[in-house]
This record gives C-alpha cells, sequence and structure tokens, in this order.
C-alpha cells in the first residue's frame, strides 16, 4: 500500500542538522543570504497555504507581509523596544487587515480574486507611499534601534547576523510545524476539498467562504511574521514591500519550488536567491536570466523543482518497499 | 471650466491607449482562457520599435505601420513554442509563463536600448497645439482621442460582420463546440494571440509621442488594463470601452483634484465594482 518512503525523517533530521550548524563554516555572507531565504520562505509558504493548499492565486500577500513590517516598526518606535511584542504586533495586525480584506474577497474566485486581492495590496501600498507623516513615505521608517532578544534569564543582542539567523530559524521552524499541522488537520483537507472542487464542498453543507476566510487570515498573519522579521533583518520597512510586484515574488518562488510541497516555497526562495546572487556576480541584468530560467522551469518542471524531486524520490521508495 | 475640458480630453486620450491594449487582453483572455502578464511588455516592445523605426527613417508612420507586425511575429514563436505546451494545464503556469516573459522583456528592453527615457516627436500633421479657449492644447493627444473610436468600431465591425470575427466569438463562447463544426482551434489560438500582440504593440507605438518610452512603461500600463478588462468584464469589448473610459478620467481628474489619493482610485474603483458586481460592469452572470 502507500507506505511512506523511510527516507523523509532522515532526510528533514538531515536538512536540520545543515541548518542548524550552517553558520559555523559558512561566511556571514552567505549567513545573510539565508537568513533572507528563510524570511522569504515563510512569506512564500503563507501565500501557498492560500495557492497550493486552498487553490485561491493571491497576488496581494506582499500587503500583508509589508504590513506586518510597519506594525513591527511601529511597535519598536512608539509602544515598547521589546522583539516579542513587535513580532505579535505584526502577526496580529496583518491578522486583522486580513480578516477585513478577506471578508471582502473570498466571496470572489480564480482571476476575480487574484485581482481584487491585488488591487487591496495596492491600497496598502499607497497607504504605506503617500501617508508621509505616519509611514516615511517613500523612504520607509527605518531609524529605530533593534530590540534585544529577551529569553527569561538572558538577552541576546539580535544585531549579531549569527543571532539574528538562528532568530529566524526557530520562527521558520515554527512556521513549518504549524503549517505541516494544519494541512493534515480535517481543516487542512477541507482546504485541499475546497481546491479541487469548491461547488462539492458548498454541497456537503460545508461553509465555504468561511473555510477561505480562515485560511486567508491564517496567511496573513504569517505574512505579516516572515514581514516583521525582514524588517528587522534589513532594518526598514519601507513601501515596497508591500507591492504587487513583492507578491509576484512569493508566487514565482512558490511555484518554481512546487506548491504541492510543503517545503516548494522555501526550496524556491533558495533558488531564486542563489541564482540571483550568482548571476549578478557576473551581469546586471539578472532579470532577463531569471525570466528565462522561469519559462524554461514552467516548461520541464510541472510541479516545480522540489515537487518533482519528491515526486520522484516517492517513486523510488514505493518501487523498493513493494 | 477649461481645466475641467482639458482634463476630460487628458482622461480620454489615455483612456483611449488603454482602451487599445485592453481589447488585445480581453480578446485573448476570451478565446483562450489566458491572461497574459507579458502584454504590458508587448505594449513597451511595441513603443520601442516605433522609436527604433522613427529613428531610422524620420517618419513616425514608418513606425506605426512596421513596428506591431514585428510584435507580433515574435508573438507567434510565444504561442506556438511556449504556451502551447501549457493549455492543458493550471491556468496559474500560463499566468507565470507570461510573467517570466515579462521579466524576459523588460530587461531585454533595457539591454538593447538602455535604461534611459526617449522621447518620440509626434509626425509634423499631428505636432503641435491647437488654441484651447485660453489655453493650448496638443493636437496628438486630440488625435488619439478620434482615433481610437475608430479602431474601437473597426473592431466591433470585425467581430460582428466578418465570417473571422464570427469564428473568433463562437469560439470563445464554446471551444469544443467550434472544433467539431470544423474551427483549427490550435491555427486559431495562434492567430489571436498574434492579434492581441499587434493590438497591444498599436497602442505602444501610438503612446511613443504621447509620453515617453521607457522599461518601466509596460509594468503601469500592464495592471490598469488588468482592471479595465476586470471592470468592463472579462471577454467584454464594450465593458473594455467603457472601463478604459473611467480609469482615464478616474487618473486626470484625480491627478487635478486628489493628488494624494490618485494613485489609489483605480483600485478603489475596482474594489467597489468587483464588490458590487463581481463579473464585472458587462460580464455575465456567475
Amino acid at each position: 500500500m502507500s507506505r511512506r518512503f523511510l527516507g523523509y525523517p532522515l532526510l528533514f533530521g538531515l536538512l536540520l542538522a545543515g541548518l542548524l550548524s550552517l553558520p559555523l563554516f559558512l561566511s556571514t555572507y552567505w549567513v545573510l543570504i539565508v537568513t533572507e531565504i528563510l524570511t522569504m520562505g515563510l512569506f512564500a509558504m503563507s501565500f501557498n497555504l492560500l495557492f497550493g493548499n486552498t487553490g485561491l492565486l493571491s497576488f496581494g500577500q506582499a500587503g500583508f507581509f509589508g504590513a506586518g513590517a510597519y506594525f513591527a516598526v511601529f511597535c519598536i518606535l512608539h509602544l515598547s523596544p521589546s522583539l516579542w511584542l513587535a513580532l505579535i504586533c505584526a502577526c496580529l495586525g496583518a491578522a486583522v487587515l486580513a480578516l477585513i480584506i478577506g471578508w471582502l474577497s473570498v466571496r470572489l474566485d480564480e482571476i476575480y480574486f487574484a485581482i481584487l486581492t491585488l488591487g487591496f495590496g495596492m491600497m496598502l501600498f499607497t497607504v504605506a507611499h503617500n501617508w508621509r507623516s505616519v509611514t516615511g513615505g517613500s523612504d520607509g521608517l527605518g531609524n529605530f534601534a533593534l530590540p534585544a532578544l529577551n529569553l527569561i534569564f538572558w538577552k541576546v543582542s539580535i544585531g549579531h547576523p549569527r543571532h539574528f539567523y538562528y532568530l529566524v530559524l526557530v520562527v521558520v521552524i515554527a512556521g513549518v510545524l504549524f503549517l505541516n499541522r494544519i494541512t493534515r488537520s480535517p481543516f487542512g483537507l477541507m482546504l485541499r476539498a475546497t481546491r479541487e472542487n469548491s461547488n462539492r464542498v458548498s454541497f456537503v453543507g460545508a461553509d465555504l467562504r468561511m473555510i477561505r476566510l480562515q485560511a486567508f487570515v491564517l496567511a496573513g498573519a504569517l505574512a505579516g511574521l516572515a514581514g516583521a522579521l525582514f524588517a528587522l533583518f534589513n532594518r526598514i520597512a519601507s513601501p515596497e514591500m508591500l507591492h504587487w510586484s513583492f507578491s509576484g515574488k512569493a508566487v514565482l518562488m512558490t511555484i518554481l519550488g512546487g506548491s504541492g510541497v510543503l517545503l516548494g516555497p522555501v526550496a524556491g526562495a533558495a533558488i531564486f536567491f542563489v541564482l540571483e546572487h550568482w548571476i549578478t556576480s557576473f551581469t546586471n541584468s539578472w532579470m532577463i536570466f531569471l525570466g528565462a530560467i522561469l519559462v524554461f522551469l514552467v516548461l520541464i518542471f510541472p510541479k516545480g523543482v522540489l515537487g518533482t524531486l519528491m515526486a520522484w524520490v516517492d517513486k523510488q521508495g514505493k518501487g523498493k518497499d513493494s | 471650466m477649461e481645466g475641467f475640458l482639458a482634463n476630460i480630453l487628458n482622461g480620454l486620450s489615455w483612456g483611449m491607449l488603454l482602451f487599445l491594449i485592453s481589447m488585445g487582453l480581453t480578446t485573448v483572455f476570451g478565446v483562450m482562457g489566458v491572461l497574459n502578464f507579458a502584454h504590458g511588455s508587448l505594449f513597451m516592445l511595441g513603443s520601442y520599435l516605433c522609436m527604433q523605426f522613427v529613428r531610422w527613417s524620420g517618419s513616425f508612420w514608418m513606425g506605426l505601420i512596421f513596428g506591431p507586425p514585428i510584435v507580433a511575429a515574435l508573438s507567434i514563436l510565444i504561442e506556438r513554442f511556449l504556451l502551447r505546451p501549457l493549455y492543458g494545464r493550471d491556468v496559474s503556469f500560463q499566468l507565470l509563463l507570461t510573467f517570466g516573459l515579462m521579466l524576459f522583456l523588460d530587461d531585454g528592453v533595457r539591454l538593447i536600448w538602455g535604461p534611459a527615457y526617449h522621447v518620440v516627436a509626434p509626425p509634423a500633421i499631428l505636432a503641435g497645439v491647437i488654441p484651447f479657449f485660453s489655453q493650448s492644447y496638443p493636437v496628438y493627444r486630440i488625435f488619439l482621442v478620434i482615433l481610437g473610436p475608430l479602431v474601437g468600431l473597426g473592431l466591433w465591425m470585425f467581430f460582428t460582420f466578418t465570417r473571422w470575427g464570427k469564428i473568433l466569438r463562437a469560439s470563445a463562447m464554446d471551444r469544443q463546440m467550434a472544433e467539431i463544426i470544423g474551427v483549427r482551434v490550435p491555427i486559431l489560438f495562434t492567430g489571436v494571440f498574434a492579434f492581441g500582440a499587434w493590438l497591444a504593440a498599436l497602442g505602444g507605438a501610438l503612446a511613443a509621442p504621447h509620453q515617453s518610452v521607457g522599461p518601466a512603461m509596460g509594468e503601469r500600463i500592464i495592471i490598469e488594463s488588468f482592471i479595465v478588462v476586470v471592470i468592463g468584464g472579462m471577454g467584454s469589448f464594450p465593458g473594455a470601452f467603457v472601463g478604459a473610459l473611467i480609469l482615464g478620467l478616474l487618473n486626470s481628474f484625480g491627478t487635478t483634484w486628489i493628488p494624494d489619493l490618485q494613485m489609489a482610485l483605480p483600485y478603489l474603483f475596482l474594489a467597489v465594482i468587483l464588490l458590487t458586481r463581481p463579473r464585472g460592469l458587462f460580464g455575465g452572470e456567475a
């Protein structure tokens, strides 16, 4: 029968061990890049909760990402310089925004949903861009002191790249475990049912809009969390983080890595950044390569790179077991 | 009063350009079900090619005639070799592929023509300004305002009265049925995609003397034309017309009256329309 390939726990264990020991043998430059990969991976995973699981193509996910960034910075500037409070603020703030926008958006589907979420995301962008007195306009909010990480007995400065890397790693792992739990729960099953056939979900008596709204709010909260980390990492919250092209990045990473697997978006983010740093080391026009690679990948790997890999591993595993 | 009229003319001229692009977008979507993210880049390519022809020949009309067919020829290759393998798959792959094309074309244009902005002078006959009450108004914009409805009318007649137009509409309505009664859908798709690209490039060529030609022009127009198409109702011609006019006017009046909110106006309007009429102004029932 469908015995799971035994290699997976081993693979994940190796991956985790690798990620934990990474700063020991990588230069600071690469530690920073992996931090960025993990942060953007979390953002892309939040998008994938909607896209890969629920079948909703949101083009406004950057709105919540950017909102999370601004909420975290507001919190540090105006409330209290606490890291935990900033992260919680970002999460909750983005969730409330997602509740409002989701309540209006989830009644539509397919292209209409994509364009409407794009529209709402761009409204948030406009607010961040034009409300100069609060958001600093196009300069963004960059003048804040990085709060220390308060772990009951000791305070850790997250200014050090290695410390910040571990903070991000812990948050992202928590995010992955949370998403794993959700997608395997009955609720996750409803999400996938919604993706496969939304009519049937309504016919069996489930509240389709409620299911979608819940997914939307969860995804918004996670995106906000990722945005807060991103703002702390770059020491700035700026309007570009809310722009639709930033949402496009999440879409791109997700499909690059594979929307059908949980870690697909993270793999996509890794491919994206490694390619970017490699290509920009010898040419300025990296977008033309990215575009060509993207076109190539879409044609060759319909399930994304990680998705295709996993399907291949599964096939090998099954062959051995049975 | 003068300002008001000038605003209307400005809005209409931008609206007419939007209309041309949106018509290509909505035709491609209506017939093929493909939402082409690279449509704005084809518009931009049309603008650049027009500029290049103007440089070579010194005549704007050469650019207008020879630029768009090159873009159409290029899009035949795109449809045949890149889009066609994806028809059986999820719509998101087409979206992603055309998104990749957009990145490719945008950077390709920057590579060939550089990041600077270029100015294309309107042809001599349309250059200059005419007196407009106490002010003056560029002739070229008036030309656009007149040309837009003419092109729209031509397309409407093409779709209503010609055999090809009828085949297109039939295929948009029911692709399978069209195939059964003998429409060669693969060729039709290639033709439609090239036609949409030609319209986009035509819009781009016409836009060249209206604004400056630069690498970011595709990105702005693609989002606005998405909004136009969605507001009007996907696949609807009258919808694209009305949507483009409304967006053009919102743009010009917004800039004068509420400059702070101008950027958000199209999106606000989009949200209001979609929340009250989920299938757009001229769209069918859901």
